[in-house]
């Protein structure tokens, strides 16, 4: 809402002196909130110039040019520039005639743009100014040629200032009025809060006009068959008729910069006046051209099949559910969006029908958003419109036609008010110093509704308060509360800690979450966070294991239509950002997110048909609905690594980064978390076929849990990422992984007697990973085994083949005794018959 | 020297000093100890005088006695203050060789980092769990049960169309992605005993274009405490409270009235501190009032018996005005050059 602050000042007292900036602060301490300032950006000398002779001289370019003299300043007075009375002025325009009146602005002056002006040489002469159009002046688009003053019906003295003239003088607030303040989409409604915010005495508009006399019904009907959620459309339907309006006579300088500044656009006399009083009054007014009119207006439903053309040249196909106001022609105007063009006022309106009603928000909101035409009439309907205003809104309406355009009021109209009672609202004594935790005297909450325009009446309990016309939002004892904590100030609210009950810190899966994120960082990873969108395709290659499409949650408005989907996996955004990075010259990365995936299970029809109502809880079986439709999301943690883990450095080469470093993060986030996560050989679609390792949890029933995978990308998909490759990638579920934490841990006691240590190499078949011939071996070698291993991997001379020597370090130690060496030996013997067993091991001779 | 035949005064006299200027003369532990070799080994003249004793008569053999014992004393002593001063001076000598350039050192490890929004969360959450509240999660893609019509959005009421929602296909099973963190508020609320006071920190989705100061994805830090007798004093004490926690002693908060669905009274809460970019000033940092009626009702509470407040700050604007990051997108599009300026704190 734009507020210019001329017309604020007809309805609260400004000081003199107050600026814009003043008013902004003066509406945010109540709740409004601060846009803009709009001026228009221009400064004089521009004055009223009487055009003395109008000589035109064709140019070589084709062009005519017209050489003026112009009297800027009376008899032979000085003019406002200093110069002389009359100006020699080169003018491209040729809409004005020697003895018209006209806009000048003098050098020295400047216009919006900036666009200082001054006397320079064009076309053979030197321009002493310029005369101006209503365009270069900020006050309109047209760009036809120059302000005529005459057309706006002026005839000022030549000299007088045309700022102060035309009212360019003015400047407008722009604050953004909250979904509860309908009423402050209206002067009326911002001078009442500004001077709730000042206690400057504030005038109603909407008591300074006289309710026009109607003595001839004209036929309205409201026919409203399917109201929504059972509001009928139309709660207030005034009409009153206008006849004998001149439509040659111009909207005035005044009306033209008020609606330029509040950002609407002149358009004729008529239409500037019904935008004026809705700007004025909050209440959107249709004008109709009474003649094109046949018959009554009728509103109601549309019905199928139904279309428009509204007058914006849009033929729309109507919705059941939108509000139509109709004649014997049929539809003629949506309801509260936008008129028709069939009866629009037009440059031959004589005769005019004058609309002010109150429409359901509600309905006009659906009808907006459903043809998205959302309008100045539909933006304060959806708000809620003082119901009250409409029959005044008319009345003013009829007085400024009556007042600008020669019009006569006319004993044709109607009257159909249903607005229900208004219902009290029952407010306690103290309710609102218990809620807000400071004591409000008496006095304070009385003065404060009344200020706001509420009435009230004394109840055993305290006080029964009826909310003025224009608040619908004021609705309980809550409120009212906030109206009263608002004019009393908020800045006296007291500031109290509350103690809160005993709390248990944080859980144990935020804890480890925290940790394995400091653990990762620690450990030389750096935590992004990528947006959750990705593609199709990416999440099904990162989706299943074995490949195949993945059921996924798909955005019905996405931002990015390459990426509808919302993420399975951590990896493709991490892969995208390492990408970046790598675009931006940083090669070396290791980078992880944590963050939810969205994990849909197949053949599950996720939401909800019906969304149940607010402000009821729902019952435990429709909770559980609920919840039982919002797909499955667990968290994930993804690693990525590029380019090298340790670079060049003196007495150190550089370590390239591989599938160990992805192994590594795993184990810094089973470290983390306190769970084992254990590694064997797998496969996925997306990663290298022998450079792959699946990640699984032993669970208390001995079954495996596969919680991820790490290892490297498969170095075409690494190049379909634009990646080098060699990719290292992990990612592990770390819900399913702290779902196993917090075990209990069973301390064993801490042996001291001395160890026994001893290397043990096994030859075995090169594909038995070595982490099974080290398990078969800590099997066979039972309790006295403390530690072991893997310190070689060994193959070439000496060596079959297809097979490998492994070497373990071992150390042994017993609970009670010192081990003897013989006793380590039988002991690791005994791990090496497992191990020959398992996999055909022999010790390497 | 030839053979002693006596236990003589100016014999064991001339060894003694014989010893003490070879012992003096050495320069490090090799010639020490060809020293010690030479006058004190078995082949030394004080040695070959011992030997002598055995022929000294009895009368004179303590008087021998005593001068050898003596002289080899002087010796032993003086060859243990030569052996400390070359023990020293060579650990020296060899401590100053092993000297490196320390600025050189090679680094087999690389550097990590959190992220920041990461870190200013937790920050936020000890500072309300050192206060006795708890943290609630809930999930990013939500009901729209929980994200609206619980929290007193009516399906018409045009704030709900203001939240620039992403919704989910299909649009009939009535799923979004969370546009606050304010459904985590139900959830507790439904799921809690009362007394509840909880913060819930996390991602939420709106459907603005990435620029300079706006993204698409972001975090918010909400809380909630519902209790018998809470007010909007108790909950200017909180804010009060968590603004010097975070920013120090100097910050301060204001509270303007506002509108939203699921607080009334409801007011925007701005932060003042005279350190922000920009100097001393007020900025706007996210909204925050008394629990409204109907968000009590949608949980089952009755709100003539329990009262409450709620507030909610955005995590990326604190960051913004906090540690004077000027773009937002710096924060979103991975560039590790970001974390790593943090490293491991905010």
């Amino acid at each position: 809402m734009r507020v210019p602050l001329s017309w604020l000042a007809e309805y609260v007292d400004l000081e003199p002196g107050t600026t814009p900036e003043d008013v902004h602060a003066a509406l945010v301490s109540v709740g409004l909130e601060e846009e803009d300032i709009h001026r228009f950006e221009l400064s004089g000398p521009i004055v009223v110039g009487e055009v003395l002779s109008v000589e035109p001289e064709p140019q070589t370019n084709g062009k005519t040019i017209n050489w003026c003299q112009v009297r800027v300043s009376p008899g032979e007075q000085t003019a406002a520039d200093g110069g002389p009375a009359i100006h020699g002025v080169v003018c491209g325009a040729h809409n004005f005639t020697v003895g018209d009146k006209v806009v000048v602005t003098l050098p020295g002056a400047v216009l919006p743009g900036p666009f200082p002006i001054a006397a320079r040489k064009t076309y053979g002469h030197v321009s002493d100014g310029m005369i101006a159009s209503a365009k270069e002046l900020g006050l309109g688009d047209d760009h036809e040629g120059i302000l005529v003053l005459g057309t706006l019906g002026l005839d000022p003295e030549v000299g007088t200032d045309a700022i102060s003239l035309l009212g360019l003088d003015d400047a407008a607030v722009e604050i953004n009025v909250t979904p509860d303040r309908g009423y402050a989409f209206s002067i009326r409604g911002v001078a009442r809060e500004y001077s709730h915010a000042t206690g400057a005495t504030f005038r109603d508009p909407a008591l300074a006009v006289a309710p026009v006399v109607t003595a001839s019904e004209f036929p309205v009907t409201i026919d409203d068959r399917a109201p929504i959620r059972g509001r009928v459309g139309a709660s207030v339907f005034v009409t009153r008729a206008v006849r004998g309006v001149d439509p040659t006579r111009p909207s005035p300088a005044w009306l033209i910069a008020r609606l330029k500044l509040a950002g609407i656009r002149s358009i004729s006399l008529i239409v500037d006046v019904t935008n004026y009083v809705m700007l004025e009054l909050g209440q959107p007014i249709h004008g109709y051209d009474l003649d094109k009119l046949s018959g009554g207006l009728t509103v109601r439903r549309a019905r199928e099949d139904e279309k428009i053309v509204t007058l914006d040249d849009a033929t729309r196909e109507l919705h059941p559910e939108d509000l139509l106001i109709t004649d014997e022609s049929g539809p003629i105007g949506l309801a509260g969006v936008m008129g028709g063009q069939t009866t629009e006022i037009g440059a031959t309106t004589r005769n005019v029908l004058i609309e002010a009603a109150n429409f359901d928000p509600v309905s006009i909101a659906r009808t907006a958003r459903r043809h998205k035409l959302p309008s100045e009439a539909s933006r304060r309907f959806e708000r809620g419109v003082d119901p009250a205003v409409a029959v005044v809104a008319a009345a003013r309406v009829v007085q400024l036609l009556v007042e600008l355009a020669g019009g006569v009021a006319d004993d044709l109209g109607s009257l159909h008010d249903a607005t229900p009672d208004a219902v009290p609202i029952e407010l306690p004594t103290g309710f609102i110093s218990g809620l807000i935790g400071l004591d409000y005297t008496r006095e304070e909450v009385r003065s404060s509704l009344a200020e706001i325009g509420a009435t009230m009446t004394e109840t055993p309990t305290g006080l029964s308060v009826t909310a003025p016309s224009w608040r619908p939002d004021l609705t309980d004892k809550w409120t009212l509360a906030e109206e009263v904590a608002r004019i009393v100030g908020y800045d006296r609210i007291p500031s109290v800690l509350p103690v809160a009950p005993p709390g248990r810190g944080l859980t144990l899966p935020q804890v480890l979450k925290r940790q394995i994120a400091q653990t990762l960082a620690a450990a030389g990873h750096t935590e992004v966070l990528a947006y959750p969108f990705v593609s199709e395709k990416a999440n099904d290659l990162f989706g299943l294991a074995a490949g195949g499409p993945v059921p996924q949650v798909r955005l019905a408005n996405p931002m990015d239509g390459e990426a509808p989907f919302m993420r399975t996996s951590i990896l493709p955004g991490l892969l995208q950002i390492a990408h970046r990075n790598r675009s931006r010259g940083l090669t070396d990365l290791a980078v992880f997110e944590q963050g939810l995936v969205f994990r849909p299970e197949p053949g599950i029809r996720y939401g909800a048909a019906v969304v149940p109502p607010g402000a009821v809880r729902p019952s435990a079986n429709l909770e559980a609905e609920l919840n039982a439709g919002i797909p499955p999301q667990p968290m994930m943690v993804g690693v990525v690594l590029i380019g090298n883990t340790v670079r060049h450095q003196p007495g150190l080469p550089a370590v390239a980064a591989g599938w160990q470093d992805a192994l590594a993060a795993v184990q810094q986030v089973a470290l983390a978390a306190g769970v084992r996560i254990g590694v064997r050989r797998g496969s996925h679609q997306a990663m290298h076929p022998g450079r792959t390792a699946e990640l699984f949890v032993t669970m208390t029933d001995a079954e495996d849990e596969v919680v991820g995978y790490a290892g490297e990308l498969l170095p075409a998909v690494a190049r379909d990422f634009d990646l080098p490759s060699v990719v290292a990638v992990a990612e592990v579920n770390l819900s399913d992984v702290i779902a196993h934490a917090g075990a209990g841990i069973v301390a064993t006691p801490i042996r001291t007697m001395p160890a026994a240590t001893q290397d043990l190499s096994l030859v075995v078949d090169a594909a038995v990973p070595a982490a099974e011939v080290l398990a078969a071996v800590a099997d066979g070698a039972g309790a006295l085994l403390e530690s072991a291993h893997l310190v070689d991997d060994y193959r070439g001379t000496g060596i079959p083949a297809g097979r490998k020597s492994l070497t373990f370090a071992l150390r042994f130690r017993a609970p009670d005794r010192t081990l003897t060496a013989p006793e380590a030996s039988e002991a690791k013997l005994a791990g090496v018959a497992v191990a020959a067993v398992r996999f055909g091991a022999t010790i390497r001779e | 020297m030839s053979d002693p035949t006596e236990i003589s005064e100016p014999v064991v006299s001339a060894a003694v000093d014989a010893a003490l200027a070879a012992i003096a003369a050495a320069n490090d532990s090799a010639a020490l100890k060809t020293v010690r070799t030479e006058h004190t080994g078995e082949a030394s003249p004080l040695a070959r005088l011992n030997a002598l004793m055995r022929s000294v008569p009895g009368d004179r053999k303590a008087q021998a006695g005593k001068l050898l014992g003596q002289a080899r004393g002087a010796v032993a002593q003086a060859f243990a203050a030569r052996e400390t001063a070359i023990t020293e001076a060579e650990v020296a000598a060899q401590l100053a060789a092993e000297a490196v350039d320390v600025t050189s050192a090679a680094q087999a490890w690389q550097p990590g980092a959190r992220h920041p929004i990461s870190l200013l969360q937790e920050r936020v959450t000890d500072v309300f769990v050192g206060m006795g509240w708890e943290v609630a999660e809930g999930p990013e893609l939500e009901s729209e049960w929980f994200n609206f019509d619980a929290l007193n959005f009516d399906e018409d009421h045009p704030a709900r169309a203001m939240q620039d929602t992403f919704f989910v296909e299909p649009t009939a099973a009535h799923l979004v992605l969370r546009t606050h963190t304010s459904p985590v508020q139900l959830r507790a609320l439904l799921s809690r005993e009362l007394p509840v006071y909880v913060v819930a920190p996390g991602r939420v989705f709106r459907t603005d274009e990435l620029d300079a100061t706006h993204t698409p994805v972001f975090h918010q830090i909400e809380g909630i405490a519902i209790d018998k007798g809470l007010t909007m004093a108790h909950l200017r004490g909180t804010l009060d409270h968590f603004v010097k926690a975070l920013f120090g002693e100097e910050a301060k908060v204001r509270l303007r009235p506002n509108y939203f669905p699921f607080t009334e009274p409801s007011a925007e809460l701005d932060l003042w501190h005279p350190t922000f970019k920009g100097g001393a000033r007020w900025i706007e940092w996210g909204g925050c009032g008394m629990v409204n009626a109907n968000v009590l009702r949608s949980a089952g509470i009755d709100p003539e018996v329990y009262s409450g407040f709620a507030f909610g700050v955005g995590v990326e604007r604190a960051l913004m005005f906090r540690n004077d990051v000027k773009d937002m997108r710096d924060m979103i599009e991975g560039d590790i050059r970001f974390s790593q300026q943090y490293g491991m704190t905010v």
